[in-house]
Protein backbone atom coordinates (compact mmCIF):
# COMPACT_ATOMS: atom_id res chain seq x y z
CA UNK A 1 0.00 0.00 0.00
CA UNK A 2 1.31 3.08 -0.87
CA UNK A 3 -0.56 5.11 2.03
CA UNK A 4 0.96 2.94 4.49
CA UNK A 5 4.76 2.96 2.73
CA UNK A 6 4.28 7.11 2.78
CA UNK A 7 3.47 6.67 6.55
CA UNK A 8 6.41 4.29 7.39
CA UNK A 9 9.15 6.59 5.24
CA UNK A 10 8.04 9.49 7.24
CA UNK A 11 7.37 8.71 10.26
CA UNK A 12 9.49 10.91 12.53
CA UNK A 13 7.77 13.67 10.40
CA UNK A 14 4.18 12.70 11.09
CA UNK A 15 4.76 11.71 14.69
CA UNK A 16 6.15 15.40 14.54
CA UNK A 17 3.00 16.75 13.32
CA UNK A 18 1.00 14.98 15.39
CA UNK A 19 3.09 16.43 18.26
CA UNK A 20 2.50 20.14 17.10
CA UNK A 21 -1.12 19.29 16.95
CA UNK A 22 -1.12 17.77 20.49
CA UNK A 23 0.44 20.87 21.45
CA UNK A 24 -1.64 23.57 19.82
CA UNK A 25 -5.04 21.41 21.40
CA UNK A 26 -3.79 21.20 24.97
CA UNK A 27 -2.71 24.38 25.67
CA UNK A 28 -6.06 25.65 24.07
CA UNK A 29 -8.17 23.56 25.84
CA UNK A 30 -6.42 24.09 29.21
CA UNK A 31 -7.20 27.97 28.33
CA UNK A 32 -10.67 27.69 27.40
CA UNK A 33 -11.09 25.74 30.46
CA UNK A 34 -8.79 28.10 32.86
CA UNK A 35 -11.51 31.03 31.27
CA UNK A 36 -14.60 29.03 30.48
CA UNK A 37 -15.26 27.00 33.58
CA UNK A 38 -14.73 30.47 36.11
CA UNK A 39 -17.31 32.15 33.43
CA UNK A 40 -20.01 29.53 33.06
CA UNK A 41 -20.19 29.50 37.16
CA UNK A 42 -19.91 33.58 37.17
CA UNK A 43 -23.36 33.49 34.70
CA UNK A 44 -25.24 30.88 37.04
CA UNK A 45 -25.01 32.78 39.43
CA UNK A 46 -25.50 35.83 37.63
CA UNK A 47 -28.15 35.34 35.47
CA UNK A 48 -28.51 38.64 34.14
CA UNK A 49 -25.05 38.08 32.89
CA UNK A 50 -25.77 35.02 30.98
CA UNK A 51 -27.25 36.42 27.74
CA UNK A 52 -24.22 38.61 26.51
CA UNK A 53 -21.75 36.35 27.96
CA UNK A 54 -23.28 32.85 26.06
CA UNK A 55 -24.30 35.64 22.84
CA UNK A 56 -20.23 36.77 22.66
CA UNK A 57 -19.02 33.56 23.22
CA UNK A 58 -21.86 32.51 20.13
CA UNK A 59 -20.61 35.19 17.89
CA UNK A 60 -16.40 33.91 18.13
CA UNK A 61 -18.09 30.39 17.45
CA UNK A 62 -19.58 31.99 13.46
CA UNK A 63 -16.25 33.19 12.60
CA UNK A 64 -14.59 31.63 10.38
CA UNK A 65 -11.76 29.73 10.91
CA UNK A 66 -9.15 30.90 8.43
CA UNK A 67 -11.13 34.42 8.98
CA UNK A 68 -9.95 34.55 12.63
CA UNK A 69 -6.58 33.38 12.15
CA UNK A 70 -6.14 35.90 9.36
CA UNK A 71 -7.94 38.53 11.89
CA UNK A 72 -5.26 38.13 14.65
CA UNK A 73 -2.41 37.96 12.40
CA UNK A 74 -1.56 42.03 12.75
CA UNK A 75 -1.66 41.88 16.90
CA UNK A 76 2.22 42.47 17.44
CA UNK A 77 3.22 40.23 20.16
CA UNK A 78 0.87 37.25 18.96
CA UNK A 79 1.68 37.33 15.43
CA UNK A 80 5.29 37.14 16.21
CA UNK A 81 4.46 33.57 16.34
CA UNK A 82 2.40 31.57 14.52
CA UNK A 83 1.64 29.06 17.26
CA UNK A 84 0.81 31.44 20.08
CA UNK A 85 -1.85 33.47 17.50
CA UNK A 86 -3.41 29.34 16.75
CA UNK A 87 -3.66 28.35 19.94
CA UNK A 88 -5.63 32.02 21.04
CA UNK A 89 -7.58 31.50 17.69
CA UNK A 90 -8.40 27.67 19.36
CA UNK A 91 -8.97 28.99 22.58
CA UNK A 92 -11.55 31.27 21.34
CA UNK A 93 -13.59 28.36 20.01
CA UNK A 94 -13.02 26.19 22.54
CA UNK A 95 -15.17 28.65 25.02
CA UNK A 96 -18.75 28.13 24.13
CA UNK A 97 -19.22 24.54 24.87
CA UNK A 98 -17.13 24.58 27.89
CA UNK A 99 -19.36 28.11 29.19
CA UNK A 100 -22.47 26.95 28.25
CA UNK A 101 -22.27 23.52 29.79
CA UNK A 102 -20.33 24.77 33.27
CA UNK A 103 -23.32 27.21 33.30
CA UNK A 104 -26.09 24.24 32.65
CA UNK A 105 -24.47 22.13 34.38
CA UNK A 106 -24.41 24.20 37.74
CA UNK A 107 -28.03 25.89 37.16
CA UNK A 108 -29.01 21.30 36.43
CA UNK A 109 -27.73 21.06 40.23
CA UNK A 110 -30.90 20.23 42.51
CA UNK A 111 -32.24 23.53 43.53
CA UNK A 112 -33.33 21.47 46.95
CA UNK A 113 -29.97 20.13 47.44
CA UNK A 114 -28.36 23.68 47.09
CA UNK A 115 -30.70 24.96 49.61
CA UNK A 116 -30.38 22.59 51.86
CA UNK A 117 -26.75 22.77 51.52
CA UNK A 118 -27.11 26.40 52.16
CA UNK A 119 -29.62 26.14 54.82
CA UNK A 120 -27.13 23.87 57.40
CA UNK A 121 -24.37 27.11 57.13
CA UNK A 122 -22.35 26.02 53.96
CA UNK A 123 -20.72 29.01 52.58
CA UNK A 124 -20.98 30.10 49.33
CA UNK A 125 -17.84 28.71 48.42
CA UNK A 126 -18.10 25.41 50.18
CA UNK A 127 -21.50 25.01 48.11
CA UNK A 128 -19.76 25.64 45.03
CA UNK A 129 -16.87 23.21 45.73
CA UNK A 130 -18.60 20.75 47.81
CA UNK A 131 -21.63 20.63 46.30
CA UNK A 132 -22.48 22.31 42.48
CA UNK A 133 -19.08 21.52 40.78
CA UNK A 134 -19.08 17.66 41.76
CA UNK A 135 -22.47 17.71 41.17
CA UNK A 136 -21.85 19.32 37.59
CA UNK A 137 -18.68 17.56 36.53
CA UNK A 138 -19.73 15.16 34.43
CA UNK A 139 -21.61 18.25 32.63
CA UNK A 140 -18.65 20.33 32.61
CA UNK A 141 -16.43 17.37 30.83
CA UNK A 142 -18.78 16.68 28.23
CA UNK A 143 -18.49 20.49 27.47
CA UNK A 144 -14.71 19.90 27.11
CA UNK A 145 -15.63 16.58 25.55
CA UNK A 146 -17.07 18.55 22.59
CA UNK A 147 -14.23 21.54 22.84
CA UNK A 148 -11.39 18.91 22.30
CA UNK A 149 -12.97 17.14 19.19
CA UNK A 150 -13.91 21.00 17.85
CA UNK A 151 -9.99 21.83 18.00
CA UNK A 152 -8.89 18.67 16.75
CA UNK A 153 -10.67 19.50 13.40
CA UNK A 154 -10.26 23.30 13.44
CA UNK A 155 -6.20 23.08 14.77
CA UNK A 156 -5.46 21.46 11.09
CA UNK A 157 -6.53 25.04 9.85
CA UNK A 158 -3.81 26.32 11.95
CA UNK A 159 -1.30 24.80 9.47
CA UNK A 160 -2.62 28.36 7.11
CA UNK A 161 -0.69 30.43 9.13
CA UNK A 162 2.47 28.30 9.77
CA UNK A 163 1.32 27.07 13.34
CA UNK A 164 2.14 23.63 12.03
CA UNK A 165 0.05 20.09 13.24
CA UNK A 166 -0.66 17.42 11.14
CA UNK A 167 -2.57 20.45 9.25
CA UNK A 168 0.74 21.10 7.12
CA UNK A 169 0.11 17.59 5.62
CA UNK A 170 -2.79 18.03 4.28
CA UNK A 171 -1.99 21.59 2.86
CA UNK A 172 1.16 20.35 1.53
CA UNK A 173 -0.79 17.24 0.01
CA UNK A 174 -3.45 19.69 -1.58
CA UNK A 175 -0.98 21.95 -3.38
CA UNK A 176 0.75 19.16 -4.80
CA UNK A 177 -2.65 17.76 -5.74
CA UNK A 178 -1.50 14.31 -4.13
CA UNK A 179 -3.95 12.41 -1.96
CA UNK A 180 -1.47 10.06 0.13
CA UNK A 181 -0.18 13.51 1.32
CA UNK A 182 -3.49 14.99 2.40
CA UNK A 183 -4.07 11.40 4.11
CA UNK A 184 -1.34 11.41 6.30
CA UNK A 185 -2.48 14.29 7.67
CA UNK A 186 -6.28 13.86 7.95
CA UNK A 187 -6.05 10.33 8.81
CA UNK A 188 -3.82 11.34 12.12
CA UNK A 189 -6.09 13.53 13.00
CA UNK A 190 -9.23 11.74 12.34
CA UNK A 191 -7.99 8.93 14.53
CA UNK A 192 -6.69 11.80 17.49
CA UNK A 193 -10.37 13.39 17.41
CA UNK A 194 -11.96 9.74 17.78
CA UNK A 195 -9.58 8.87 20.75
CA UNK A 196 -10.38 12.46 22.24
CA UNK A 197 -13.68 12.01 22.12
CA UNK A 198 -13.80 8.14 23.49
CA UNK A 199 -11.52 8.83 26.33
CA UNK A 200 -13.25 12.59 27.63
CA UNK A 201 -16.24 9.86 27.08
CA UNK A 202 -15.13 7.61 29.67
CA UNK A 203 -13.81 10.26 32.06
CA UNK A 204 -17.65 11.96 31.71
CA UNK A 205 -19.09 8.44 32.33
CA UNK A 206 -17.22 7.74 35.79
CA UNK A 207 -18.00 10.93 36.81
CA UNK A 208 -21.41 10.84 36.45
CA UNK A 209 -23.04 10.99 39.85
CA UNK A 210 -25.90 8.44 40.48
CA UNK B 1 -36.25 30.92 71.61
CA UNK B 2 -37.77 31.87 68.44
CA UNK B 3 -39.72 35.57 67.75
CA UNK B 4 -41.24 36.96 64.50
CA UNK B 5 -41.86 40.68 65.34
CA UNK B 6 -44.47 42.68 62.67
CA UNK B 7 -42.45 40.79 59.91
CA UNK B 8 -43.66 41.07 56.42
CA UNK B 9 -42.01 40.12 53.40
CA UNK B 10 -42.91 40.96 49.86
CA UNK B 11 -40.87 39.73 46.65
CA UNK B 12 -41.94 41.54 43.48
CA UNK B 13 -44.49 43.23 44.95
CA UNK B 14 -46.67 40.39 46.02
CA UNK B 15 -47.48 40.16 49.53
CA UNK B 16 -46.06 36.62 50.93
CA UNK B 17 -46.26 37.52 54.47
CA UNK B 18 -47.68 40.01 56.63
CA UNK B 19 -47.63 41.29 59.68
CA UNK B 20 -46.31 38.27 61.53
CA UNK B 21 -45.99 38.35 65.62
CA UNK B 22 -45.41 34.83 66.84
CA UNK B 23 -43.10 32.86 69.24
CA UNK B 24 -41.94 29.70 69.63
CA UNK B 25 -41.04 28.48 72.64
CA UNK B 26 -38.11 26.23 73.80
CA UNK B 27 -38.47 22.62 73.46
CA UNK B 28 -41.82 23.24 72.06
CA UNK B 29 -42.92 21.86 68.69
CA UNK B 30 -44.78 24.40 66.82
CA UNK B 31 -46.19 23.45 63.50
CA UNK B 32 -47.30 25.72 60.72
CA UNK B 33 -50.21 24.62 58.91
CA UNK B 34 -51.76 25.67 55.93
CA UNK B 35 -52.30 25.15 52.20
CA UNK B 36 -49.58 25.98 49.64
CA UNK B 37 -48.79 29.18 49.08
CA UNK B 38 -50.18 30.30 52.39
CA UNK B 39 -46.21 31.76 53.59
CA UNK B 40 -45.79 28.99 55.91
CA UNK B 41 -41.99 27.33 54.34
CA UNK B 42 -41.03 31.37 53.83
CA UNK B 43 -42.09 31.37 57.75
CA UNK B 44 -39.94 28.65 58.54
CA UNK B 45 -36.77 30.19 56.04
CA UNK B 46 -37.35 33.56 57.97
CA UNK B 47 -35.25 31.61 60.73
CA UNK B 48 -32.26 30.65 58.88
CA UNK B 49 -32.21 33.61 56.81
CA UNK B 50 -32.57 31.81 53.70
CA UNK B 51 -35.54 34.55 53.77
CA UNK B 52 -35.25 38.02 55.18
CA UNK B 53 -37.90 40.24 56.02
CA UNK B 54 -39.15 42.99 54.21
CA UNK B 55 -39.85 44.95 57.50
CA UNK B 56 -40.44 43.31 60.78
CA UNK B 57 -37.63 41.30 63.14
CA UNK B 58 -37.13 37.80 63.82
CA UNK B 59 -35.51 37.03 66.67
CA UNK B 60 -33.33 33.88 67.17
CA UNK B 61 -31.60 32.94 71.13
CA UNK B 62 -32.99 36.68 71.43
CA UNK B 63 -31.04 38.37 69.25
CA UNK B 64 -32.33 39.91 65.70
CA UNK B 65 -31.04 36.84 63.48
CA UNK B 66 -29.84 39.63 60.77
CA UNK B 67 -27.39 40.89 63.84
CA UNK B 68 -25.40 37.82 63.92
CA UNK B 69 -23.16 36.27 61.64
CA UNK B 70 -25.52 34.18 59.45
CA UNK B 71 -23.13 30.80 58.94
CA UNK B 72 -22.92 30.81 62.48
CA UNK B 73 -27.06 31.19 62.86
CA UNK B 74 -27.33 28.44 60.22
CA UNK B 75 -25.06 26.30 61.53
CA UNK B 76 -26.91 26.52 65.31
CA UNK B 77 -30.21 25.49 63.10
CA UNK B 78 -30.56 22.42 62.32
CA UNK B 79 -33.02 22.06 58.62
CA UNK B 80 -35.07 19.37 57.63
CA UNK B 81 -36.44 19.46 54.19
CA UNK B 82 -38.78 17.03 51.55
CA UNK B 83 -36.72 14.42 49.93
CA UNK B 84 -34.07 15.69 52.42
CA UNK B 85 -32.34 17.26 49.86
CA UNK B 86 -29.63 14.88 50.75
CA UNK B 87 -26.53 15.70 48.95
CA UNK B 88 -26.83 12.42 45.87
CA UNK B 89 -22.24 12.78 45.52
CA UNK B 90 -21.87 11.76 49.33
CA UNK B 91 -22.25 8.68 51.80
CA UNK B 92 -24.66 8.68 54.07
CA UNK B 93 -21.93 9.25 56.45
CA UNK B 94 -20.78 12.39 54.83
CA UNK B 95 -24.12 13.95 54.92
CA UNK B 96 -25.01 13.32 58.29
CA UNK B 97 -21.14 13.89 59.32
CA UNK B 98 -21.02 17.50 57.23
CA UNK B 99 -21.81 20.25 59.86
CA UNK B 100 -19.70 18.72 61.84
CA UNK B 101 -16.66 18.49 59.41
CA UNK B 102 -16.96 21.80 58.04
CA UNK B 103 -17.32 23.08 62.12
CA UNK B 104 -13.46 21.41 62.46
CA UNK B 105 -14.53 18.53 64.55
CA UNK B 106 -11.92 15.95 64.70
CA UNK B 107 -12.52 12.77 62.67
CA UNK B 108 -12.76 10.35 65.26
CA UNK B 109 -15.27 12.59 67.25
CA UNK B 110 -17.23 12.86 63.18
CA UNK B 111 -17.25 9.30 62.63
CA UNK B 112 -18.26 8.25 66.59
CA UNK B 113 -21.29 10.95 65.74
CA UNK B 114 -22.19 9.45 62.73
CA UNK B 115 -22.58 6.28 64.24
CA UNK B 116 -24.51 7.63 67.28
CA UNK B 117 -26.81 9.69 64.94
CA UNK B 118 -27.27 6.22 62.94
CA UNK B 119 -28.49 4.51 65.73
CA UNK B 120 -30.67 7.49 67.48
CA UNK B 121 -32.66 7.44 64.05
CA UNK B 122 -33.22 3.71 64.08
CA UNK B 123 -30.55 2.60 61.20
CA UNK B 124 -27.95 -0.13 61.22
CA UNK B 125 -24.48 0.82 61.48
CA UNK B 126 -23.61 -0.88 57.76
CA UNK B 127 -25.93 1.89 56.06
CA UNK B 128 -22.91 4.52 57.09
CA UNK B 129 -21.27 3.46 53.39
CA UNK B 130 -24.40 3.71 51.14
CA UNK B 131 -25.31 6.42 49.11
CA UNK B 132 -28.82 7.95 48.92
CA UNK B 133 -30.02 6.76 45.83
CA UNK B 134 -29.60 3.03 47.28
CA UNK B 135 -31.67 4.28 50.16
CA UNK B 136 -35.74 3.86 50.90
CA UNK B 137 -37.95 7.07 50.78
CA UNK B 138 -37.95 6.80 54.82
CA UNK B 139 -34.36 5.71 55.24
CA UNK B 140 -33.26 9.08 53.56
CA UNK B 141 -35.72 11.14 55.45
CA UNK B 142 -34.30 9.18 58.84
CA UNK B 143 -30.64 9.98 57.27
CA UNK B 144 -32.23 13.83 56.66
CA UNK B 145 -32.97 13.99 60.62
CA UNK B 146 -29.81 12.56 61.50
CA UNK B 147 -27.67 14.78 59.36
CA UNK B 148 -30.06 18.24 61.19
CA UNK B 149 -29.30 16.72 64.41
CA UNK B 150 -25.55 15.91 64.41
CA UNK B 151 -24.16 18.88 65.13
CA UNK B 152 -26.41 19.11 68.06
CA UNK B 153 -28.64 22.44 67.28
CA UNK B 154 -30.79 23.88 70.00
CA UNK B 155 -33.65 24.45 66.83
CA UNK B 156 -34.73 22.51 64.46
CA UNK B 157 -36.50 23.87 60.75
CA UNK B 158 -38.27 21.10 59.20
CA UNK B 159 -40.65 21.75 55.97
CA UNK B 160 -42.72 19.07 55.63
CA UNK B 161 -40.49 16.14 55.97
CA UNK B 162 -42.26 13.38 56.33
CA UNK B 163 -44.71 14.46 53.29
CA UNK B 164 -43.36 11.90 50.33
CA UNK B 165 -43.77 8.85 52.44
CA UNK B 166 -46.25 6.77 51.70
CA UNK B 167 -48.65 6.62 54.89
CA UNK B 168 -46.95 3.52 57.00
CA UNK B 169 -43.66 4.63 56.37
CA UNK B 170 -45.08 8.35 57.62
CA UNK B 171 -46.97 6.92 60.72
CA UNK B 172 -43.10 5.44 61.52
CA UNK B 173 -41.55 8.36 60.82
CA UNK B 174 -43.92 10.43 63.41
CA UNK B 175 -44.26 8.08 65.95
CA UNK B 176 -40.22 7.72 66.14
CA UNK B 177 -39.82 11.54 66.00
CA UNK B 178 -42.11 12.27 68.64
CA UNK B 179 -39.84 9.55 71.06
CA UNK B 180 -37.16 11.16 69.64
CA UNK B 181 -38.23 14.47 70.51
CA UNK B 182 -39.03 13.43 74.09
CA UNK B 183 -35.08 12.37 74.31
CA UNK B 184 -33.34 16.07 72.44
CA UNK B 185 -36.07 18.30 73.83
CA UNK B 186 -35.40 20.53 70.39
CA UNK B 187 -37.54 23.96 69.34
CA UNK B 188 -38.78 22.55 66.45
CA UNK B 189 -40.61 24.88 63.55
CA UNK B 190 -42.49 21.73 61.84
CA UNK B 191 -44.19 23.10 58.04
CA UNK B 192 -46.80 20.89 57.19
CA UNK B 193 -50.30 21.27 55.39
CA UNK B 194 -51.50 17.46 56.94
CA UNK B 195 -53.67 18.54 59.61
CA UNK B 196 -53.81 14.82 61.22
CA UNK B 197 -49.61 15.43 61.31
CA UNK B 198 -50.43 19.03 63.28
CA UNK B 199 -52.57 17.22 65.73
CA UNK B 200 -49.92 14.19 66.34
CA UNK B 201 -46.86 16.25 66.68
CA UNK B 202 -47.49 19.82 67.48
CA UNK B 203 -47.33 21.63 71.00
CA UNK B 204 -49.13 23.98 69.64
CA UNK B 205 -50.45 24.60 66.19
CA UNK B 206 -50.09 28.25 63.89
CA UNK B 207 -52.65 28.26 61.19
CA UNK B 208 -51.45 30.60 58.28
CA UNK B 209 -53.48 31.17 55.27
CA UNK B 210 -52.58 33.76 52.54
CA UNK B 211 -49.80 35.03 54.29
CA UNK B 212 -51.48 35.66 57.49
CA UNK B 213 -51.24 33.65 60.73
CA UNK B 214 -54.81 33.01 61.83
CA UNK B 215 -54.60 31.68 65.02
CA UNK B 216 -52.43 29.45 67.32
CA UNK B 217 -54.26 26.24 69.32
CA UNK B 218 -52.54 23.46 70.92
CA UNK B 219 -53.88 20.50 69.27
CA UNK B 220 -57.12 19.85 71.84
CA UNK B 221 -58.23 23.47 71.31
CA UNK B 222 -57.48 23.04 67.45
CA UNK B 223 -60.08 20.66 66.81
CA UNK B 224 -63.17 22.13 69.05
CA UNK B 225 -62.09 25.78 67.79
CA UNK B 226 -65.09 27.63 66.53
CA UNK B 227 -62.69 29.68 64.57
CA UNK B 228 -64.07 29.03 60.45
CA UNK B 229 -60.66 28.29 59.09
CA UNK B 230 -59.24 26.12 61.64
CA UNK B 231 -63.36 23.95 61.77
CA UNK B 232 -62.99 23.94 57.66
CA UNK B 233 -59.70 22.10 58.42
CA UNK B 234 -61.28 19.95 60.59
CA UNK B 235 -64.22 19.22 58.47
CA UNK B 236 -62.17 18.93 55.46
CA UNK B 237 -60.16 16.11 57.04
CA UNK B 238 -63.09 14.46 58.88
CA UNK B 239 -63.15 11.49 61.68
CA UNK B 240 -61.02 10.13 64.08
CA UNK B 241 -58.87 13.68 64.31
CA UNK B 242 -59.97 13.59 68.42
CA UNK B 243 -58.01 10.45 68.86
CA UNK B 244 -54.71 12.25 67.37
CA UNK B 245 -55.11 15.44 69.26
CA UNK B 246 -55.59 13.55 72.27
CA UNK B 247 -52.35 11.39 71.37
CA UNK B 248 -50.61 12.48 74.79
CA UNK B 249 -53.44 12.15 77.47
CA UNK B 250 -54.02 8.57 76.29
Amino acid sequence: MNLLRFFVQNHTEVLESIRGHLWLVGWSTLFAMLIGVPLGILIAHRTQLGQPVLATANIIQAIPALALFGFLLPVPWLGARADRLAILALTLYALLPIIRNTYAGIRGVDAAVVEAGRGMGLTESQLLFQVELPLALSVIISGVRVAVVISVGLATIAAAIGAGGLGEFIFRGLAMVDNRVILAGAIPAAILALLADFGMGWIEKRLRPQ
Amino acid sequence: MIEFRDVSYNVNGIQVLSGLNLRVAPGEILVLLGRSGSGKTTTLKLVNRLVSPSSGQVLVNGAPNDQVDVIRLRRGIGYVIQEAGLFPHFTVARNIGLVPKIEGWPEERIRARVQEMLQVVGLGPDLALRYPHQLSGGQRQRVGVARALAADPAILLMDEPFGALDPLTRDELQREFTLLQRRVHKTVVFVTHDLREALRLGSRIALMEAGKLVTVLTPNEFVKSPDPWASAYVRAFGDGLESAANRGTS
